[in-house]
């Protein structure tokens, strides 16, 4: 999926001032359809802009035209003629005029929906009330620009900082398809006197909402599994840990599921730790490892003869009855294999080898 | 037989001699230092002899065979081989392709490599021919 990638800052006042640019339209429309690293990061705040929230009119005019020709290109197949792009683009910047006028009352009446719907609870009033203008602001600026990307990177930004306090895809799926009906309902009250306007305004609302739908659950959903991710990494940096223990001695404990990727990896971490610490003897001790197939233990057998290879002789320990088993059943030649039953029994074996003399002395801690 | 620059320089130290790879070495190569050395082993009465692969990225079947008959052709004039510097990933390609060193001795690095043959074949001092 897509990386964040710094970018330059999306201006919204800025773009408004260059309006016949017709690939923004384009551009915004495939930036939806992949959300590509071409995806702008304009500063998170942006969207709340006095600008733009208190000049409702400022996208009045041929600016408003070209502005919201995104929304009208995102409807169905049938390319909107001139004159219907034309009124598509008034209704928007009629649209968006009424969400900004009424901000404040919708913005509440979806607060309160969103209590009511016990979603986002593990946020303070103070935040909730934070958050929800600047979502509100972004969603009424996508209406407005047609542009994703401002949204696209708030969203990401907003998952980043909401993610590790536990809040789950459905709550801000959620939250958003509640604002989309608050917006929506306040759409049906305006226009209830007139069922054909009406009828036109939905048909400019409706895909422009769907599509701030869409792209706030990609971007949480990324960024979710970009944590994974990166935790994914961490553990498997962190369960292979190459440990020296005496001089040219080391140990490499693996605890958990060794699976062939993995195996990979202690191969490659114990060849260079035998390098770097010079070591003579390795000792690799499997007690926490609860299985191993035939292709992760020809890996293992494979292992030692490459430690052989660079001069460090390998002796693993703690193989349980079960993975003894296993390796008899499925035939792995293990005759050159040290084997020695548990740790400390290996470690005595690396000590006579590497001609250490570990004795107690008397009288120490005798009770 | 290839001429030229050779590209692994024999190094003579007292009864031990040292061949230092420089550089991938292809088949004939391989055959000239087999020859050059085993020939130098004999001139120089020595008994140990160490060859350095650590500036190698690859060894290919041909490489390490022609190793380990070095090492045979050795020990049948009298001298004791044990191969230093093999790379992480050049150990792990060659375990993986199923080919060791065939019983050669192998040890970290060229000070390894010598604490090796001088527990086992102690250096002496040698008087013969100067080396060309």
């Amino acid at each position: 999926m897509t990386e964040y990638q710094p970018g330059p800052a999306a201006d919204p006042a800025g773009r408004r001032g260059e309006q016949d640019t017709e690939p923004s339209a384009d551009a915004a429309w495939a930036a939806s359809l992949h959300p590509a690293p071409a995806a702008g990061v304009p500063d998170p705040n942006s969207a709340a802009n006095p600008n733009s929230a208190a000049n409702p009119n400022s996208t009045a005019g041929p600016d408003g035209f070209a502005a919201a020709q995104p929304p009208a290109a995102t409807g169905q197949p049938p390319a909107p003629s001139d004159s219907e792009q034309n009124a598509n683009a008034e209704l928007l910047t009629q649209l968006t005029a009424h969400l900004q006028q009424h901000r404040a009352k919708l913005r509440d009446q979806w607060a309160a929906r969103i209590r009511d719907a016990h979603l986002l609870e593990a946020m303070t009033a103070q935040e909730m009330a934070t958050e929800t203008s600047s979502v509100y602001d972004n969603y009424v600026e996508v209406l407005e620009t047609g542009s994703v990307e401002a949204l696209q990177h708030y969203a990401r930004d907003l998952s980043e900082r909401i993610i590790p306090r536990g809040v789950e895809t459905h709550e801000v799926v959620g939250i958003v398809l509640l604002l989309r009906d608050v917006l929506a309902r306040s759409l049906f009250e305006k226009y209830q006197g007139n069922f054909a306007l009406l009828n036109r305004v939905l048909d400019a609302y409706e895909p422009a909402a769907n599509r701030i739908a869409n792209t706030v659950a990609v971007s949480f959903v990324e960024e979710r599994e970009r944590v994974i991710r990166q935790q994914q990494d961490s553990i498997r940096e962190l369960s292979t840990p190459v440990l020296p223990v005496r001089e040219r001695l080391l140990i490499l404990p693996i605890i958990g599921v060794l699976d062939s990727e993995r195996a990979r990896q202690v191969t490659e971490q114990l060849l260079s730790g035998i390098r770097t610490h010079r070591a003579k003897v390795v000792v690799i001790d499997i007690t926490g490892a609860p299985d191993v197939d035939a292709t992760v233990a020809n890996h293992l057998v494979q292992t030692v003869d490459a430690s052989r290879l660079m001069g460090a002789s390998v002796i693993i320990t703690g193989l349980s009855p079960t993975i003894a088993q296993t390796l008899v059943t499925i035939g792995v030649d293990l005759s050159k294999m040290n084997t020695i039953g548990d740790l400390q029994g290996g470690l005595e074996e690396a000590e006579r080898l590497l001609g250490y003399n570990v004795t107690r002395q008397d009288g120490v801690n005798e009770t | 037989m290839s001429s030229g620059p050779a590209l692994v320089s024999i190094l003579r130290q007292d009864s031990y001699l040292i061949a230092s790879v420089h550089t991938a070495l292809d088949d004939s190569e391989m055959i000239r230092l087999r020859n050059n050395l085993v020939e130098q082993i004999g001139r120089y009465r020595s008994n140990g002899v160490i060859i350095d692969v650590a500036a190698l990225d690859v060894l290919d079947s041909f490489g390490a065979k022609t190793l380990a008959t070095i090492a045979e052709m050795a020990r049948l004039r009298g001298a004791l081989t044990v191969i230093v510097g093999i790379q992480p990933d050049v150990a792990f390609a060659m375990v993986q392709l199923g080919m060791g060193t065939a019983g050669v001795p192998t040890a970290l690095d060229l000070e390894e490599g010598l604490a090796y043959l001088n527990a086992r074949v102690p250096r002496r001092p040698v008087r013969g021919p100067l080396g060309d």
